[in-house]
């Protein structure tokens, strides 16, 4: 069963965002539907931490088993961390999508982009659309 | 119209991910694709690979058509029970299908050939066999085909049969086989691992899965079948040679009895003048010297200058790295790189 947290943003591309309330700091990463559907990642290809990127850009490309994916960031920023541990254990992403699964931190530039990225409802809707599609 | 196979609902029940291979709904995981390649390298699996081809030739000519039409020479199949691996050619010595000739009588052959050329394939025996006294026959949903593959496979599969016969099992040498009331058992697989190949009758196949099932043989699907495949340096029809590519420039030269020098089979002009005029491509099999994942279609340069494409190319569970086959531009050079997403990646050769 796909799990989908209240709490996290989300695109129609099967990326989530979750921003810190007490910084100015986004994690980035993909949905467990995204996940699921690439099939088993052996390979990460992560951004430099210090790029700057906009929203859309493609900053990551995950390969599975199956095939090659890019990761759009959905939002605008700097590239503050990267996740390390998937160099050699990219399959996090398959395991735990939301926690140690993360790909990215971004600085945010634009506070109005992170608030109109969709909501749980919003993505699950999107979910059904494409489902139907 | 999607086909399935009868043990489809098992697919199901296990919880497989489907996906569509030349219009059959076949199951591409159970879950781990990785752990599946891994269980046949370490132990045991079995792959439905029942939406491939199998069509009967038999009468008093068919092993006369079988000389015509097939690359490799069906003379080696001296005793009832020995099969052949061979390409089907057509005039231009282009690649119409690769396949399995089982020897299974004197007067009857059956071929075991790939899904997405089963029609294509026996419209053009038919068309061969005008003028030969032989009976064609394809099979349509009454036989299943389990691949039981990896070192243990053969013990575990044995388990299901009466002593006898299980001895009889055990004892098959490699490329040969035995029936076995309407069971058809052979030493034979795409995977690289000992194993057999049982072609059985649909009303016998659902219980056989479950009897293997419970003997610990996981059931394994299409993706880990292309990664062993891969990873065992066995071409797949369609990617790696198709019928504007000869078998000579596709590493399959063994497959092609040219001797003897008399045996006129279809291909075989075309064949010689290439060899004449000399090889102007062929196929490797590599792998990336670094993290990077081969895909069909990927660029492969020499330096600067593009030299050939990637044919086949995935994931290796076993090497941990990118593996693959790449038709390139002959002569053969020592230095060659896979453009990835317009980085370029240094290839190894594969001694396969």
């Amino acid at each position: 069963m796909q799990h989908f947290p209240e709490e996290l943003m989300y695109t129609i591309t099967h990326e989530w965002a979750y921003k810190d309330e007490e910084k100015n700091i986004v994690t980035v990463g993909i949905t467990d539907y995204a996940q699921e559907k690439l099939g088993e990642i052996v390979f990460v290809e992560l951004p430099e931490v210090g790029l700057k990127i906009a929203a859309g850009d493609e900053v990551c490309v995950l390969e599975s088993v199956k095939s090659a994916a890019d990761v759009f960031s959905p939002l605008s920023g700097k590239i503050v961390a990267i996740n390390e541990d998937l160099e050699d254990s990219p399959g996090l992403i398959n395991s735990d999508p939301y926690q140690d699964g993360w790909l990215y931190k971004l600085e945010l530039k634009d506070q109005v982009e992170y608030d109109e990225l969709l909501d749980v409802h919003g993505y699950r809707e999107h979910l059904a659309e494409e489902a139907e599609e | 119209m999607t086909n399935q196979t009868i043990l489809y609902p098992l697919h199901q029940e296990a919880h497989a991910t489907f996906v569509d291979f030349a219009g059959w709904h076949m199951p591409l995981h159970y879950g781990s694709q990785i752990e599946e390649h891994l269980a046949v390298r370490k132990d045991a699996g079995m792959f439905d690979v029942s939406h491939m081809g199998v069509i009967d030739i038999s009468g008093a000519q068919s092993k006369d058509l079988l000389l015509k039409v097939m690359a490799n020479d069906i003379n080696k199949l001296i005793k009832p029970g020995k099969a052949l691996y061979t390409c089907m050619l057509n005039q231009g010595g282009g690649v119409l299908d690769d396949l399995i000739v089982y020897f299974l009588q004197p007067g009857l052959y059956r071929l075991v050939v790939n899904a997405a050329c089963r029609e294509k394939d026996f419209a053009w025996l038919q068309q061969q066999a005008r003028d030969y006294n032989v009976n064609l026959v394809l099979h349509e949903k009454d036989l299943a085909i389990i691949a039981v593959q990896g070192p243990n496979a053969v013990v575990k599969f044995s388990q299901i049969l009466a002593n006898d016969i299980a001895e009889q099992v055990k004892a098959l040498k490699k490329f040969t086989s035995l029936q076995y009331n309407n069971w058809q058992i052979a030493r034979t697989g795409y995977t690289g691992e000992d194993g057999v190949e049982i072609i059985l009758p649909y009303t016998d196949a659902v219980a056989c899965w479950q009897n293997l099932l419970q003997q610990g043989i996981s059931p394994i699907g299409l993706g880990a079948r292309d990664t062993l495949r891969l990873e065992a340096g066995f071409n797949l029809y369609g990617n790696d040679m198709d019928e504007i590519t000869t078998p000579l420039e596709s590493n399959l030269a063994w497959t092609v009895a040219m001797e003897p020098a008399n045996r006129d089979f279809i291909g075989r002009a075309a064949l010689e003048a290439q060899l004449k005029t000399g090889l102007q491509r062929q196929l490797f099999a590599v792998q990336a010297a670094d993290k990077a994942i081969l895909r069909h279609g990927q660029i492969i340069y020499v330096a600067d200058h593009q030299v050939g494409v990637v044919t086949s190319g995935s994931y290796s569970p076993s090497l941990q790295r990118g593996i693959g086959f790449m038709r390139v531009a002959l002569p053969q050079n020592k230095d060659y790189f896979v453009d990835i997403r317009g980085v370029k990646h240094r290839l190894l050769m594969r001694n396969k």
